[in-house]
C-alpha cells in the first residue's frame, strides 16, 4: 500500500475505525454499545463505497442499514430485555474454539487475496453512473430483482405473521 | 489503491463476524454479527466489480440486493427472537433445546 497516496490515508484511517468498531460489536459487555458501534462499521462501509466511486450503494447502505435495520436491532434488544451491561452471560464460557477459527479463516482469506491479487490496482477506472445501475437492474438483472422483491414481500408478511398475537390465545 | 487492501479488510470483518456469531449467546448479537459478515461481502462485491470494471455494473447491483437480502432478514430474525422471547422468557440461544434429544 502506497502512503504517498491521498486515498490510501483515507482508506486506512477508515479501515482502522471499522476493525476496531466491529471488535466492539464482538465484544461488548453492553448491547447498545454493541449495537450502535455496528452503526460505526456499517458507516465505514458506505464511506469506502464513496472511495470507490459507488455513491448510489452507499446512499442505500445508510438508508437502509443505517436508518432502518439499527432501529430495528434496537427495538429487538429493548424488547427482549437482553441483560444491558451486567455479567458475562452474553458470551460462552471459552473463547479461544471461537478465536481459533476466526483466525484461521481471516489468514485463509486475506492469504489469498493476497497471493492472487498482490498489486492489482483498481485506479484508473472509469465509476460506474447511478443511471447506469438502473438500466443493468431494469435490463440485464430484471429477474433477480423480481425475485429478490419477492422475497422481501414474502418476509414483510411472514414476519407480521409470526410477531403477531393469536387471537384465540 | 490495491484490490488486495479491500479484501484483506473485508476478510478481517468477516472473521470478526464469524467470531462473533460463535462467541455470542444471545439471538439478536448473532445477528448484529451475521450483518457485520454481509457488510464485508458488500465490501468484496464492490471492490470487485471496479476490478473487474464490467459493463453491467454487476458488483454494485449485487451489493443492492445483498443489503435487501440482509433487510429481509433482520426482520424475519427478530420477529423470530421475539416469538421465541415470548414463549420461553428468554433469547438466549443455547437454552432452545427443545427440538434435542
Amino acid at each position: 500500500m502506497d502512503l504517498g497516496v491521498a486515498q490510501n490515508w483515507f482508506f486506512l484511517v477508515i479501515g482502522l475505525v471499522m476493525v476496531a468498531a466491529s471488535l466492539v460489536v464482538v465484544t461488548s459487555r453492553n448491547v447498545m454499545h454493541a449495537a450502535l458501534m455496528l452503526v460505526a462499521t456499517l458507516g465505514g462501509s458506505a464511506a469506502l463505497f464513496v472511495l470507490l466511486g459507488a455513491e448510489f450503494v452507499a446512499g442505500v447502505v445508510v438508508l437502509v442499514y443505517i436508518g432502518a435495520v439499527i432501529v430495528l436491532f434496537l427495538f429487538g434488544v429493548m424488547i427482549t430485555r437482553v441483560e444491558i451491561g451486567r455479567g458475562s452471560s452474553l458470551d460462552h464460557a471459552n473463547p479461544w474454539p471461537a478465536a481459533a477459527i476466526a483466525i484461521a479463516t481471516f489468514a485463509v482469506l486475506a492469504g489469498s487475496a493476497v497471493a492472487f491479487f498482490g498489486d492489482a490496482e483498481v485506479d484508473g477506472v472509469a465509476a460506474v453512473r447511478t443511471s447506469d445501475i438502473g438500466t443493468s437492474i431494469f435490463d440485464r438483472f430484471v429477474v433477480p430483482f423480481e425475485v429478490v422483491s419477492f422475497v422481501l414481500l414474502a418476509a414483510l408478511i411472514g414476519s407480521i405473521v409470526l410477531a403477531r398475537k393469536d387471537p384465540e390465545s | 489503491m490495491t484490490l488486495a487492501q479491500f479484501l484483506v479488510l473485508s476478510a478481517a470483518l468477516f472473521s470478526i463476524g464469524i467470531y462473533g456469531v460463535l462467541i455470542r449467546r444471545n439471538a439478536v448479537l448473532v445477528l448484529l454479527s451475521v450483518e457485520l459478515m454481509l457488510a464485508a461481502v458488500n465490501i468484496n462485491f464492490v471492490a470487485f466489480g471496479r476490478y473487474f470494471a464490467d459493463s453491467t455494473a454487476g458488483g454494485q447491483v449485487f451489493a443492492l440486493f445483498v443489503v435487501t437480502v440482509a433487510a429481509a432478514e433482520v426482520g424475519i430474525g427478530l420477529a423470530i427472537v421475539l416469538l421465541i422471547f415470548r414463549n420461553r422468557a428468554s433469547a438466549n440461544i443455547d437454552e432452545l433445546d427443545v427440538l434435542k434429544w
